[in-house]
C-alpha cells in the first residue's frame, strides 16, 4: 500500500514540473530551485508534513522533500535552540544528502567522462 | 528587449511564429513523468523501508539514508551515461526526484574535467547545485527565524 | 580620386548590397569532414571522411573540432596538389568562443589568415569575401571554411551532454562537419577538382531582429534575416526566383523553413518547390533531431560535398546559397535579449 501511494504522490510531484517545463520552458535549474523553495514553504505552512505521513518516499525523494527536510530542520531546531537553531537546522537535517552529493558528485565526475549523444 | 517597443512587424511575426510552431506533446510526456517519477520514489519507498525494518534507523535516520541512497543511484547513473537516456523519455520524471539533483551536480562536473579539478570538476559541481542550495537553505533560514517572532 | 570610384561602383555592384563579379571565382576543390551521426544520414556517402569517434583520438572535442579545421584544409589542397604557397588567403571561423577552432588551426595552417564571425553563416560569409579579394586582384586563390562540432557547441550554448531532459520540438541538432572550398582565379594553372562552377555574384546581409528570444527556436530567429537578403538580391539583381534551380538557406530547419516561405510569400516572393534547406538535408526523421540540423558546419558540408557536385554535373545551372546565422552568445540570452539573424548569400553557376 505504501508502494502504491509513494508511486502516485511521487508520479503526480513530476507531472506539476512536467507541466512547468513544457507549458512555461523553464529550464532545470528554475524547476529544481523552485520545487525546493515550494517545500519549505509548504512545510512551514504545514502542508508538507501529511503528504510524507501519507506518501512517504513519494514526498521526500522530490525535490520538493529536499525543501521540506530543510525547513522541518530549521522549524524544529529553532523551538529547541532559537536564532542559533533557525540557522544551523536546515543544513544538518539534510548533511547527509548534501555531503553525498558533493562526495558521489566528485568521484564520479573523477571516474568517467561524458560521452555524445547519438 | 522587454522594456523596448516592439515594432509592429515583430510583433506580427512572434504571433505567427507562436500559431505555427510544433508544440510539446504535453499529455504523453506528463504521462511519463508520472510513471518514471513514480517509479523512483517507489525505489526511494524501497530504501526507506529497508532502513526502518531492516536496519531499525529511526526517522532521521531513514531520511539520510534514503537521501544518501538515491544521490549515490543518480550520480553513478550520470557517470556511466545512462541518466541522460533516461531523461530524454521521461523529462520532468527524472529531473524533479532527487536523482535529478545528482544528475545536476555530476554532469557539468564531468563536462568541465579537462578545465581542471579545482576551476574545473569543483566549481562546477555547483552550476545548479549552487543555486538549490542558496534558496532551499536561505529559505530554511527565513522560516525558521518567522516561526520564532510568530510564536 | 571620388571619379574613379564612382566610375567603378556600377561595374562591380548592383543595388545596395550586391556585389557583382566581373571576373568571376572559379570553385577548384572541397573537402569535407564529418562525425559518425552526420555520416549515418541521407548525405552520408557524399563526404569526404566520417569520423568514427567525434572525438577523433584527441582528449577534448575543442581540439578535435581544430583538428576538422585544420584536415579539411589540408585535404581540400591537396586535392589539387597546392603546396602552402598555393594559397594566398585562408578565410574561415567556427562558433567557439573567440573562434579558437579557425585560429589555432591557422597556427598549424601558416597561411596568411583573416578569422571570421557569421555564426552559421560564416561559409557564405567566407567564399564572398574570398572571392571579393579574388575579383579584386589581392589574391589569386583563397580556402574559404566553416567547422562546427555538436559536442562543443552543446557544452557552450547549452546544457553538459550527461544532464538529463528533453529537447524542445523546435530544437536544432549541430552538426558535427567542416567543409572548405578553394576559390582562384580562373586564369590560374594548376589542377581542378571542379571545372565549371564559378561565383558570378554575392549579396551582403543585414542584421536582422524580428524579437524571437527562444534558444531553441533559432530557425525562427534567422528565418526573417534570409527572407531580408533573399528580397534585396532579387531587387538588387532584377531576378526573380525563377532565374535559381535552387534558393538554399543553411540551416532553417524544418520550422524555421515554414516560416521563411511564409515571410518570402508575405513579400511577394513565392520560392515554392525551389527552397532547399542544409539542415533540413543532412539528417533522416529517423534520427530524433527535431527540427534537423545547424550549425556553420551544416551547410559548410552539404555545400562542398553535395551542392559543389551536383552544379558540376550539370544537375544544377544557378542556385543561391544562403548561409543564415544566429548572432547570439549565451551571455546575450541569459541577460534575456533577443535573437539577432544574418544571412550572406552567394550566386553559384554552372559556366
Amino acid at each position: 500500500m505504501d508502494y502504491l501511494w509513494a508511486f502516485v504522490i511521487g508520479g503526480g510531484i513530476c507531472v506539476i514540473g512536467q507541466l512547468l517545463i513544457s507549458l512555461t520552458r523553464l529550464t532545470a535549474a528554475r524547476i529544481l530551485v523552485i520545487f525546493v523553495t515550494a517545500g519549505v514553504v509548504l512545510t512551514a505552512l504545514g502542508l508538507y508534513e501529511p503528504l510524507v505521513e501519507l506518501a512517504g518516499a513519494g514526498a521526500t525523494v522530490p525535490l520538493t522533500g529536499f525543501g521540506y527536510a530543510l525547513g522541518k530542520g530549521a522549524l524544529e531546531a529553532a523551538r529547541e535552540s532559537g536564532v542559533i537553531g533557525a540557522f544551523t537546522g536546515g543544513i544538518t537535517a539534510t548533511a547527509g544528502g548534501v555531503a553525498a552529493a558533493i562526495v558521489f558528485g566528485y568521484l564520479n565526475a573523477l571516474l568517467f567522462t561524458p560521452k555524445t549523444k547519438m | 528587449m522587454a522594456n523596448e517597443k516592439k515594432t509592429p512587424e515583430q510583433v506580427k511575426y512572434q504571433k505567427l511564429v507562436k500559431e505555427r510552431m510544433p508544440k510539446s506533446q504535453t499529455f504523453s510526456q506528463c504521462v511519463r513523468a508520472f510513471i518514471s517519477g513514480g517509479i523512483i520514489c517507489c525505489i526511494g519507498q524501497l530504501m526507506r523501508n529497508w532502513a526502518q525494518q531492516g536496519m531499525g534507523l529511526d526517522e532521521k535516520g531513514t531520511a539520510a539514508f534514503t537521501a544518501i541512497v538515491m544521490v549515490f543511484l543518480g550520480a553513478t547513473l550520470t557517470g556511466i551515461g545512462v541518466y541522460d537516456k533516461i531523461g530524454e523519455w521521461s523529462g520532468a520524471g527524472s529531473i524533479v526526484p532527487i536523482t535529478g539533483f545528482a544528475n545536476s551536480i555530476v554532469s557539468p562536473a564531468m563536462e568541465f574535467k579537462r578545465e581542471g579539478f579545482i576551476t574545473g570538476t569543483a566549481a562546477k559541481l555547483f552550476t545548479i547545485a549552487g543555486p538549490v542550495l542558496v534558496y532551499g537553505v536561505g529559505s530554511s533560514v527565513i522560516v525558521g527565524l518567522l516561526s520564532l517572532l510568530f510564536k | 580620386m571620388a571619379d574613379i570610384l564612382n566610375n567603378m561602383i556600377p561595374v562591380k555592384r548592383a543595388g545596395r548590397q550586391t556585389v557583382l563579379f566581373s571576373n568571376p571565382p572559379a570553385i577548384i576543390s572541397s573537402a569535407t569532414v564529418v562525425g559518425p551521426m552526420e555520416g549515418k544520414g541521407p548525405l552520408g556517402p557524399y563526404f569526404d571522411m566520417v569520423l568514427k569517434d567525434d572525438t577523433w583520438g584527441e582528449d577534448s572535442w575543442e581540439k578535435a573540432e581544430r583538428k576538422m579545421f585544420e584536415h579539411t584544409v589540408r585535404s581540400a589542397m591537396d586535392k589539387v596538389n597546392l603546396q602552402s604557397g598555393g594559397v594566398d588567403c585562408l578565410l574561415g571561423g567556427d562558433l567557439l568562443n573567440q573562434i579558437i577552432s579557425a585560429n589555432f588551426a591557422a597556427r598549424e595552417l601558416k597561411l596568411p589568415f583573416l578569422g571570421l564571425y557569421g555564426a552559421c553563416s560564416t561559409m557564405a560569409e567566407s567564399l564572398l569575401i574570398g572571392s571579393m579579394l579574388i575579383d579584386g586582384g589581392y589574391a589569386g586563390r583563397v580556402a574559404c571554411i566553416a567547422t562546427s562540432h555538436f559536442s562543443t557547441a552543446e557544452r557552450q550554448y547549452r546544457n553538459p551532454l550527461e544532464m538529463g531532459g528533453q529537447t524542445t520540438p523546435t530544437a536544432q541538432r549541430t552538426v558535427t562537419g567542416a567543409g572548405c572550398s578553394i576559390a582562384a582565379n580562373p586564369t590560374l594553372e594548376g589542377d581542378r577538382l571542379y571545372g565549371n562552377v564559378f561565383v558570378t555574384a554575392g549579396t551582403i546581409g543585414k542584421v536582422t531582429d524580428l524579437g524571437i528570444t527562444d534558444v531553441n527556436n533559432m530557425g525562427a530567429a534567422m528565418a526573417p534575416a534570409a527572407v531580408d537578403t533573399l528580397t534585396a538580391h532579387l531587387s538588387d539583381t532584377g531576378r526573380g526566383v525563377m532565374d535559381y534551380d535552387l534558393i538554399v538557406t543553411g540551416d532553417l530547419g524544418r520550422f524555421g523553413s515554414e516560416m521563411f516561405r511564409e515571410l518570402c510569400l508575405q513579400n511577394g516572393i513565392d520560392v515554392g518547390n525551389r527552397h532547399l534547406d542544409c539542415g533540413n538535408l543532412v539528417f533522416s526523421g529517423e534520427q530524433k533531431v527535431d527540427c534537423g540540423g545547424s550549425g556553420c558546419g551544416c551547410c559548410a558540408s552539404v555545400l562542398n560535398a553535395y551542392l559543389l557536385e551536383r552544379i558540376e554535373k550539370g544537375d544544377l545551372r544557378r542556385i543561391f546559397f544562403m548561409a543564415t546565422g544566429a548572432l547570439l552568445s549565451p551571455t546575450s540570452s541569459m541577460q534575456n535579449d533577443s535573437i539577432p539573424g544574418i544571412a550572406h548569400g552567394i550566386v553559384l553557376e554552372r559556366k
